[in-house]
């Protein structure tokens, strides 16, 4: 295969009954990357994990991992993968160390090396004390790490991590960071699935948004943002009954559209470039209004995250609020 | 890389079955379930029940014991599907899906262990029927035929509740759903009581019930009488089944999604 991209998927689709999962979707990522697939609840993340994993079979559309088609060589893929799951897929009635011996035996390691193989990433892990212990004697911490390390133990050159840290704790979650990281330093290629904004933002070189089954927008964070808008510049002035005048004294300066009044004594002025808040101030010198607060305001993935993927709200579930309201 | 060989396909089979067998012997509930509780059923059946059941020509513990046997090969059958379906919905299956590995070896390591649990449910309760007077009287080559059919068996039975688990895929439903077969199965056979007593159309779904075929020829084979028809009738009853269930158990397995 010609192609330096670890995973390359072309109109991808996927139907469960009245549900389509996948709905001719399109995603690239190079080697070594880390991808962040980022969207709500049910667009189709896991999905797309399952079936670049090969779990389940799309009913049309191509999957290539590392080059192999995910339907005409699943043995192929399996080979160079690791998945992660939603649920830590560990033996509770084993311990860790059995767990990731029993995964290298199943990668054809021999009872040596699947023992030297589980050392190496029990240590890695910060399992090593706890080696010995059946698994359901683990913190839900301690699950994922066991979970990701058994994911390792067959040194995958693309790993997925569907929903690596949902219900991990703050620091579990920075631990978890902290491994995705290494990992990628090492030039594992990554496909991390997410509902979080930081953490896409955090650890993805690229963030695909994908919702309703295809990829809404894709680039890094810095460029998801722009698409979303500027950044503001935000202006709360000390006497809330002059608004009005200060509005227009912004407006006046602004070149890229008009002031607004967000609450109270709180006003927004698009920031075209780095002299409109010193033109600003300026203005509302001139005009005699003080200010008390003044705070440049940058986009968040959180602004993207809503303004690309559309609301689940229909307008029979809407109506109820509207005609209460 | 390819599919894997047929050498591969054995030997991830022996590492999932040796995970098997490691859980059976850490689960105190799979233990009491595998050796105390044959154990319990002898007891209750030859104390409680024994003195009101009249069987032709051998004492109640000889007619009981075989019953017994089976009906222990049917409720062990029914961990396969327990333990199957336990994978299924922790995620484990997913793992083991994502890896290089023959796609029967969960499946065949399971009915393995399994295999192995109920071949020491069948040492426990041959036992106890010892101490209470079981009497095998044929010989040796008999009586380790009747052991070979019961662990054929108890296999076959794995494959039906390996194929249940994978249908319903919850522990709980797999359980439930086991017992809606089971009972009318094993209550509704020579396990307990002789068919003749039964009324014509329970007699008729009775002796043809696969659990009469097999308690009738682990009685012959163990305590005498005419084995040949029921021996035959069991083991076609088990290929039968196997024919219908491996298939379909691993087809369903593929195609999990």
């Amino acid at each position: 295969m010609s192609n330096s991209n670890a995973i390359e998927v072309a109109v991808l689709r996927k139907r469960f009954k009245e549900v389509l999962a996948l709905d001719g979707l399109d995603l690239q990522c190079a080697e070594g990357q880390v991808l962040g697939l980022l969207g709500p609840n049910g667009a189709g993340k896991t999905t797309l994990v399952r079936a670049l994993a090969t779990l389940l079979r799309p009913d049309s559309g191509r999957a290539l991992v590392l080059g192999h088609d995910v339907i005409a060589d699943p043995f192929a893929v399996r080979d160079k993968i690791g998945l992660a799951g939603q649920f830590a897929a560990i033996d509770e009635i084993l311990t860790g160390r059995e767990n990731l011996k029993l995964v290298g035996r199943l990668y054809h390691l021999n009872g040596n090396e699947a023992a030297l193989r589980a050392d190496e990433v029990l240590q890695r892990f910060g399992l090593d004390e706890a080696a010995d212990r059946r698994a359901s004697t683990y913190s839900g911490g301690m699950r994922r790490r066991l979970d990701l390390a058994a994911t390792l133990v067959g040194r995958p050159r693309v790993v997925f991590l569907d929903e690596p840290t949902s219900g991990l704790d703050p620091r579990s979650r920075a631990e978890l960071w902290e491994m995705v990281r290494e990992l990628r330093s090492e030039g594992t290629t990554i496909l991390l699935t997410t509902q979080y904004l930081e953490e896409a933002d955090r650890l993805a070189d690229v963030i695909a948004v994908i919702d309703r089954g295809r990829i809404v927008a894709e680039g890094t964070a810095t460029e998801l943002k722009e698409r979303v808008g500027r950044q503001r510049l935000i202006v709360t002035i000390a006497e809330p009954e002059r608004t009005k005048d200060a509005c227009l004294a912004m407006s006046a300066i602004s070149e890229d559209g008009p002031a607004e009044q967000l609450d109270g004594a709180q006003l927004s002025l698009p920031m075209l470039d780095a002299h409109v808040p010193a033109a600003a101030v300026r203005a509302l010198d001139r005009a005699g209004i003080g200010i008390v607060g003044l705070e440049v305001r940058s986009p968040t993935l959180d602004d993207v995250f809503f303004a690309l993927t559309v609301r689940r709200v229909t307008s029979s579930e809407a109506e109820p609020d509207a005609v209460s309201a | 890389m390819s599919r894997p060989s047929l050498s591969q396909t054995v030997s991830d089979s022996i590492v999932m079955a040796r995970r098997g067998l490691t859980e059976t012997v850490r689960k105190p509930v799979l233990l009491t379930f595998s050796f105390i509780e044959p154990v319990i059923l002898v007891l209750i059946f030859r104390f409680a029940f024994g003195g009101a059941i009249r069987t032709p020509g051998s004492s109640y513990v000889n007619f009981l014991l075989p019953g017994i046997l089976v009906l222990t090969a049917i409720f062990g059958a029914l961990v396969t599907g327990i333990g199957l379906s336990d994978d299924l919905s922790k995620g484990i299956v997913d793992r083991l899906r994502s890896l290089p590995i023959a796609r029967s070896a969960l499946l065949v390591g399971r009915t393995v262990s399994d295999l192995a649990r109920n071949a020491g449910s069948a040492i426990a309760m041959l036992g106890i029927g010892y101490l209470l007077g079981f009497s095998p009287n044929q010989p040796i080559g008999r009586f380790l035929a009747a052991i070979a059919l019961f662990l054929a068996f108890a296999y076959v039975f794995s494959w039906i509740a390996a194929t249940i688990a994978l249908l319903v895929r919850d522990p709980e439903t797999a359980q439930g759903v086991g017992f809606v077969w089971v009972f009318p199965l094993t209550f509704v056979s020579s396990a307990f009581v002789p068919t003749h007593s039964m009324p014509a159309a329970v007699r008729a779904f009775a002796d043809v019930n696969p659990i009469t075929l097999c308690v009738d020829a682990v009685r012959a084979l163990m305590i005498g009488g005419h084995a040949a028809t029921p021996v035959l009738g069991t083991i076609a009853w088990l290929i039968g089944l196997l024919l219908v269930f491996v298939p379909f158990a691993v087809a369903r397995y593929r195609a999990l999604e």
